[in-house]
């Protein structure tokens, strides 16, 4: 199962190798990975998206959890949460495709940030099926390039992942 | 306030921390440290011959005393031969501080001469890592480590230091913080008591029940309870290979070292209990064998202070995380409010079962009538010559096992062996650091051939040092813990596993100042220990030749449950 692994931890050096690390060294797997300090610039906060059943994100939280420098973590999706992806994505818009991407761009809400003669650059959020949607319906052969900040989230309600 | 460089910091915040022995190899990035080493005495370094042996010296000083054990490097190759024993004490729990030269803060990244990565090599085999930024950082930095090694897990923390940060010229205020407060580490202070009460409910249903116990135990400090417990319950306890000396060898309840070279009696109790209660043991899989195959009727009460060791390879029912040692005296508190008994008839049907076992194998080798000596006729022979209160360090091999199998620990804190990593060269080392740490007591290390080669030049460091360390080296001419695999799994090729160029060590423990003694025949074997034994000033190097065919058995089957075992070349379960 996929799930969203959010942390809360020192804004130190060497604190995210030790995260990024320890996937490897236990052999788990991360799939997105973003990292940013928060208002409190002593603390960074680090979201990634990883699979396994519940024995293999259990021992993963409790090994992040062994982590000197993590001072929290909370497993998103175990509960209700909101979930955001940003994508920068340019596609070929030529001709008649030119209108098409733009319907599409619009049906998805997405931005137009840049264009020329040939290429359209759009912004587009969402949670991370949405943006696999999008570049399916423009179709993969139009599709230059494509950058994903990789998963943000954060929990619905009053819950706060705070100290 | 008193103002001192990194250096002077450095030193001092050791002696602040009650640290009275450090064990080093100086280079140049480290040489503002020995500076200050040299001028101040309540530090003692000790100067060994390779930096591989400082981590282990330390590590067998922690061992023995449960005090942080304290290593001093230079960056690069210092450094990384440092590396194979902070592994080591990392697999076994243990607290250590190692401190790395690094090279100038400026130099960093330009690959440097001398340069290593030390916190990167590190990573994965270290608790914690610091690396130094600024020379007021340091007292903290040194609170910190020492705090993080030996609280929760212990554990090996590593500092880096450039040499920019130790500068004699730079002089900054000193204070020693009284409290470390880290917002991010704080490991359990209790086990929580609706769990323990769920344990002694299902402690007092059990019908076929054990106790196994690891080496959590031993560094916990809860040997004393362990065998409160059990004596309260009447219940067989087991040992982990680390565990050995946290329950009595000689109680009626022991039965024996369980695993890979377990005792026959051990592993069937396992394989046959309805409740196995761990406590600080982690599941290796040299002690289980093939975990789905794991004791199949049993349910698992589960005592450690590492929640991440809980259900990690072998599934708890009744999980309980804390120090073993808090755990264990409410747990004793609860069995006496309880007041009740566990099942009576249940238990003694069990306990003739277990009779039963121990008199199938109950350790038993055949002795050559006129010929070769058995090794575990050597470890034997030992244990009668110490009156079995020694400190027994080992080495890696089969010997080991028959140290372990044979010797019998009475007391934790007595056997001091690399169980995790399996780290051949850390018995000589190790008794260093246990000799030091009780000069007046009786340290035997039990090695092979192969091992103690792998850090011999240390016999010079003895030798500084005054270390009247007795080494058993059990000579089978071989590295026969792999020819033995060789033996059961390869049809016998002995692929580099034998070795026919051993030098004399009598005479090389005489070139290195000590005394050597060879024995070939088990008549003079007795005699020539008492006599080791008795220089008890002198490091005496034995170098005993042995039955070189020899198998360690019981040896369970591979992928196989825990009652799967050879009992001897021929026969098996
Ligand atoms: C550093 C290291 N290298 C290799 C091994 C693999 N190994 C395990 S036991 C063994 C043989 C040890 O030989 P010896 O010290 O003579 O002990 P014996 O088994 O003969 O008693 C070897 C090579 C190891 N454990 N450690
Ligand atoms: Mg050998």
């Amino acid at each position: 199962m996929r799930r969203i692994i959010s942390i809360l931890m020192e804004n130190e050096p060497g604190a995210l190798s030790r995260v990024v690390g320890l996937f490897s060294q236990r052999g788990y797997n991360i799939e997105t990975l973003t990292v940013a300090p928060t208002e409190d610039n002593t603390l960074s906060r680090l979201t990634l998206t990883t699979f396994g059943d519940d024995r293999t994100i259990e021992r993963i939280t409790k090994h992040l959890n062994k982590l000197i420098e993590v001072v929290k973590l909370v497993d998103l999706t175990e509960g209700s949460h909101i979930e955001r992806e940003l994508m920068l994505i340019k596609v070929k818009a030529t001709g008649a495709q030119r209108a098409e991407v733009k319907r599409t761009v619009d049906i998805f809400r997405g931005q137009i940030v840049d264009v020329t003669s040939s290429v359209y650059t759009v912004q587009l959020t969402g949670a991370s099926d949405k943006l696999d949607a999008f570049i399916n319906a423009i179709g993969e052969t139009q599709v230059l390039e494509v950058v994903r900040s990789g998963v943000s989230g954060i929990s619905r309600g009053e819950k706060v992942l705070s100290i | 306030m008193e103002k001192l460089s990194g250096a002077e910091m450095l030193i001092r915040a050791l002696q602040d921390e009650g640290v009275e022995h450090l064990f080093g190899y100086p280079g140049g990035a480290v040489l503002h440290i020995y500076d200050a080493i040299f001028q101040q005495d309540k530090v003692q370094h000790i100067l060994v011959r390779h930096e591989q042996a400082a981590t282990h010296a330390a590590d067998g000083y922690a061992r023995a005393t449960g005090k942080p054990g304290v290593v001093l490097v230079t960056s690069g190759p210092g450094a990384t031969n440092a590396v194979t024993g902070i592994a080591t004490a990392y697999m076994d729990s243990i607290p250590m501080v190692v401190v790395s030269g690094q090279v100038r803060s400026d130099w960093i990244g330009d690959d440097a001469f001398q340069e290593t990565d030390m916190v990167g090599i590190c990573r994965p085999i270290v608790k914690h890592s610091f690396m130094v930024r600024r020379t007021e950082d340091i007292p903290e930095i040194v609170r910190k480590a020492f705090y993080i090694a030996t609280t929760g897990r212990p554990g090996p923390v590593l500092i880096d230091i450039p040499k920019d940060k130790t500068a004699p010229q730079v002089k900054l205020p000193y204070e020693f913080p009284k409290k470390v407060k880290m917002r991010s580490y704080t490991p359990v202070a209790r086990g929580h008591s609706g769990q323990i009460r769920k344990a002694v409910e299902e402690l007092m249903k059990a019908k076929r029940p054990v106790i196994y116990a690891g080496g959590g135990v031993v560094s916990g400090n809860a040997s004393e309870l362990l065998t409160a417990v059990a004596h309260r319950l009447g219940f067989p306890v087991t040992n982990t290979l680390m565990g050995l000396g946290c329950f009595p060898y000689n109680d009626k309840q022991f039965v024996g070292m369980l695993g890979m070279h377990g005792t026959y009696e051990a592993n069937m109790v396992m394989h046959n209990a309805d409740l196995i209660m761990a406590v600080g043991a982690r599941f290796d899989d040299r002690a289980t064998n093939d975990a789905s195959k794991y004791c199949p009727g049993a349910t698992i009460i589960h005592i450690d202070v590492d929640p991440a060791t809980i259900s990690k390879n072998v599934r708890a029912d009744v999980p309980i995380v804390g120090p073993v040692q808090q755990v264990l005296e409410d747990m004793l508190g609860m069995l006496d409010e309880h007041g009740g008994q566990p099942d009576q008839k249940a238990l003694g049907r069990w306990w003739e079962e277990i009779e039963g076992w121990r008199k199938v194998h109950g350790l038993r080798f055949e002795v050559n009538e006129d010929g070769l000596m058995k090794p575990q006729q050597v470890v034997q022979a030992l244990h009668r010559v110490t009156k079995g209160d020694a400190y027994v360090t080992s080495d890696v091999g089969q010997h080991q096992m028959f140290a372990a199998q044979f010797y019998g620990f009475d007391k934790p804190r007595r056997w001091i062996n690399s169980g995790g990593l399996g780290t051949m060269g850390f018995g000589l080392p190790a008794a260093m650091g246990v000799q030091l740490a009780f000069p007046d007591a009786t340290v035997a290390c039990v090695t092979g051939e192969g091992s103690i080669q792998m850090n011999i030049q240390e016999l010079s460091t003895c030798l500084q040092y005054g270390l009247p360390i007795k080494i058993i080296n059990i000579n089978n001419q071989a590295l026969g813990m792999v020819r033995q695999w060789q033996d059961m799994q390869y049809g016998g090729r002995h692929s580099s596993s034998y070795m026919e160029s051993l030098p004399d060590f009598v005479k090389l423990a005489e070139s290195y100042g000590h005394v050597g003694i060879k024995v070939d025949r088990f008549e003079d074997l007795e005699g020539a220990m008492e006599k080791a034994f008795s220089l008890k000033d002198r490091l005496v190097f034995m170098d005993i030749y042995v039955d070189p065919t020899e198998h360690v058995y019981p040896m369970q089957i591979a992928d196989g449950a825990m009652r799967d075992m050879w009992l001897s070349k021929t026969e098996r379960t």
